[in-house]
């Protein structure tokens, strides 16, 4: 397992769990976590950061010698909001990659498939590496893909919601089609759903709400780990199909004339 | 417009579930995942009393959920107290004979510098409603001024038409905050005898002026306890509901002031106790599961600390309510309002750390304006 990377836009990363920063009680319990997920991608929401002042904030609890951390547009409403941000982010001295989202419902912070292909057309062009959080539609995704997009990043339910995978028939021809890695993100609101997704043959998982908001978001962090490490396992172990009819666990054996 | 929606809501029967809400309704609405306006009523009534503990749960959960562990924190900013206005229960009523200011932009600064040295990243302009003192280009100047310090910029001033919202969208303003008072029409007009807060309608509509000039955050809410207080609040929440549907790009907030002593001694007709205000918090989150639930230095630090993890998820800490209030210990304004929690804004967030949430200072960002 230990070649067993994932690798996005030429860089090679270990963990297949993202973790974002919103939600915590406090800095300090979202670095234990951090720590804790092993995770080596890390979102933060531009809205949230000074980044004129780092060192006041969330950021100065990130080790960014060992973590990405993944800006993301968060509470941009249109294409030019979040191409804005992003172009900020940069300018201000993050790495130039960025996590576009693009959502101008407040309530359900469901993406906007239109404003997010323009901004990530626009922003591929201007040398970000580009990483859209999108609703699980499968063309949408390859127009992404087409576009530069480095990956995609398909919802499993509605953000904060802790639903799981409800998205799973589009998540699976997403999956099947897709030439960039595969991340699912929201909605993942246990361990088992981080498997699951894994298990279907997603390339990483992203997870905030579900660690930040547990009852000990440490000891979740890690079983978050876990549980991603292990579907991702049982994905490369290749599933045994699953049957309607019971089967003889050596089929040989119930051969009678034998 | 809201008021034309307004004409078509039985206001008797409203009043008839407040009357009759029964346990039954109580537990049909924590059973459901999606409340309409009779479930909200249950859970305000005096039949949801023995399943406070449930509700309170069920409100502390979805808040967890939907906003995590962290509450947003914000500052009002009085920068005049000249009213023409004579609502009846207010300090800033024109006849009042109270020392008045407006602030100078030079004043504005002062004052803004200390509120930003205090942490905060939004801020909430608040004044009375005078616009031979306090008219769209001051506030529109003002707002422009404080842009470079502030993440988020609000407004909570006399309505204003769908252009003038539009020149404080574009010079900075993303929130509005606009309070009904009251949706009781013949109360509102006992209450408001002079001036333009007279007229009821041109209120009611506000939000929807806002919103469509571009506004990003509505606030609305009543003056608690100045009417019947749980059809008031079941008339915030059907306006909160018609709000997020038909400007679904629009963040809604309800806040929840309680009629205060102020000059004037006006006292409430329906006054509403710690518990009651409890369980409209929690009724809230339950009903409006995304809405912004913002509680005030109105209450009681005490107060504050018990009932905030149930569904609030913005508070405002060391406010000032007269112009010139954080700077000028000598101002000769008034005050609107006596605040009720008086520690610092450092104090309050190490509370709020202490219950295992974090004081958000900054959730906003200028480039999204
Ligand atoms: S409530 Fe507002 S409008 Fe009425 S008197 Fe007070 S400041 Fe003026």
């Amino acid at each position: 397992m230990s070649q067993d990377f994932l690798t996005i836009a030429g860089r090679q990363f270990r963990s297949r769990l993202f973790v974002g920063t919103g939600k915590f009680a406090s800095n300090q319990i979202m670095r234990q976590a951090i720590d804790a997920s092993e995770s080596e991608v890390v979102t933060v929401a531009l809205r949230r950061v000074n980044l004129d002042a780092p060192q006041d904030d969330m950021l100065a609890s990130i080790d960014i010698s060992r973590i990405l951390l993944l800006p993301n547009t968060a509470g941009a409403r249109s294409a030019e909001e979040a191409i804005r941000l992003a172009r900020y982010a940069r300018s201000a001295g993050c790495p130039n990659w960025i996590k576009l989202e693009v959502t101008p419902d407040p309530r359900y912070l469901l993406p906007d498939p239109i404003e997010t292909l323009k901004a990530a057309e626009i922003l591929v062009k201007e040398g970000f590496i580009v990483l859209p959080y999108i609703n699980a539609d499968p063309i949408l995704c390859k127009h992404l893909e087409e576009a530069g997009c480095a990956t995609v990043m398909p919802l499993g339910s509605p953000i904060g919601s802790n639903k799981g995978i409800k998205t799973r028939e589009n998540l699976q021809i997403i999956i099947e089609q897709a030439k960039v890695p595969v991340i699912v993100d929201a909605g993942l609101g246990a361990p088992s759903h981080a498997a699951e997704a894994m298990e279907m043959g997603a390339d990483a998982v992203l997870v905030n709400t579900a660690i930040a908001v547990a009852g000990n978001p440490v000891a979740m962090a890690r079983a978050f780990a876990k549980g991603t490490q292990a579907g991702r396992e049982a994905y490369l172990a290749a599933l045994a199909p699953e049957s309607s009819i019971a089967e003889a666990s050596s089929p040989l054996a119930g051969l009678m004339w034998s | 417009m809201y008021s034309d929606v307004f004409k078509t809501i039985n206001q008797g029967e409203l009043l008839h579930w407040i009357e009759n809400s029964t346990a039954a309704d109580v537990q049909r609405a924590l059973g459901k995942e999606k409340l309409d306006v009779r479930d909200f009523i249950a859970l305000i009534s005096p039949s949801a009393d023995e399943f406070l503990p449930k509700i309170a749960e069920k409100a502390r959960q979805l808040t967890v959920q939907r906003f995590g562990r962290t509450i947003l924190m914000y500052a009002p900013l009085y920068v005049s107290n000249y009213c023409t206005n004579a609502c009846v229960y207010c300090g800033f009523n024109h006849g009042n004979d109270v020392g008045r200011v407006c602030l100078t932009f030079d004043e504005v600064e002062q004052e803004a510098a200390a509120i930003a040295a205090e942490g905060f990243r939004h801020l909430l302009l608040v004044s009375g409603e005078d616009e031979r003192y306090c008219d769209t280009p001051y506030l529109a100047a003002v707002a422009k001024q404080l842009k470079p310090r502030f993440s988020s910029i609000g407004v909570e001033v006399q309505p204003l038409s769908t252009e003038d919202y539009s020149t404080l969208v574009e010079n900075g303003v993303d929130a509005l905050t606009i309070y009904q008072e009251t949706y009781e029409q013949n109360l509102y007009k006992h209450v408001h005898p002079g001036g333009k807060k007279s007229r009821f309608a041109w209120r009611l509509d506000t939000p929807d002026r806002g919103a469509q000039a571009g506004m990003r955050k509505i606030g609305i809410g009543v003056l608690l306890g100045l009417g019947n207080f749980r059809l008031d609040a079941a008339n915030v929440a059907l306006h909160a509901q018609y709000l997020m549907k038909n400007y679904w790009r629009t963040q809604v907030s309800v806040s929840f002031p309680r009629l205060r002593e102020a000059a004037g001694g006006y006292q409430p007709n329906d006054p509403v106790s710690d518990k009651d205000l409890f369980k409209i918090i929690c009724a809230f989150r339950l009903f409006t599961v995304d809405a912004v639930l913002v509680l005030s230095t109105r209450e009681s630090a005490k107060f504050r600390d018990l009932v905030f993890p149930y569904g609030v998820t913005q508070m405002s800490a060391g406010s000032r309510t007269n112009p010139g209030g954080y700077t000028n210990a000598e101002s000769i304004a008034e005050v609107q309002f006596h605040i009720e929690d008086d520690r610092t804004p450092d104090e309050v967030a190490k509370t709020l750390a202490k219950h295992g949430y974090e004081a958000v200072w900054k959730d906003w960002d200028k480039l999204l304006a």
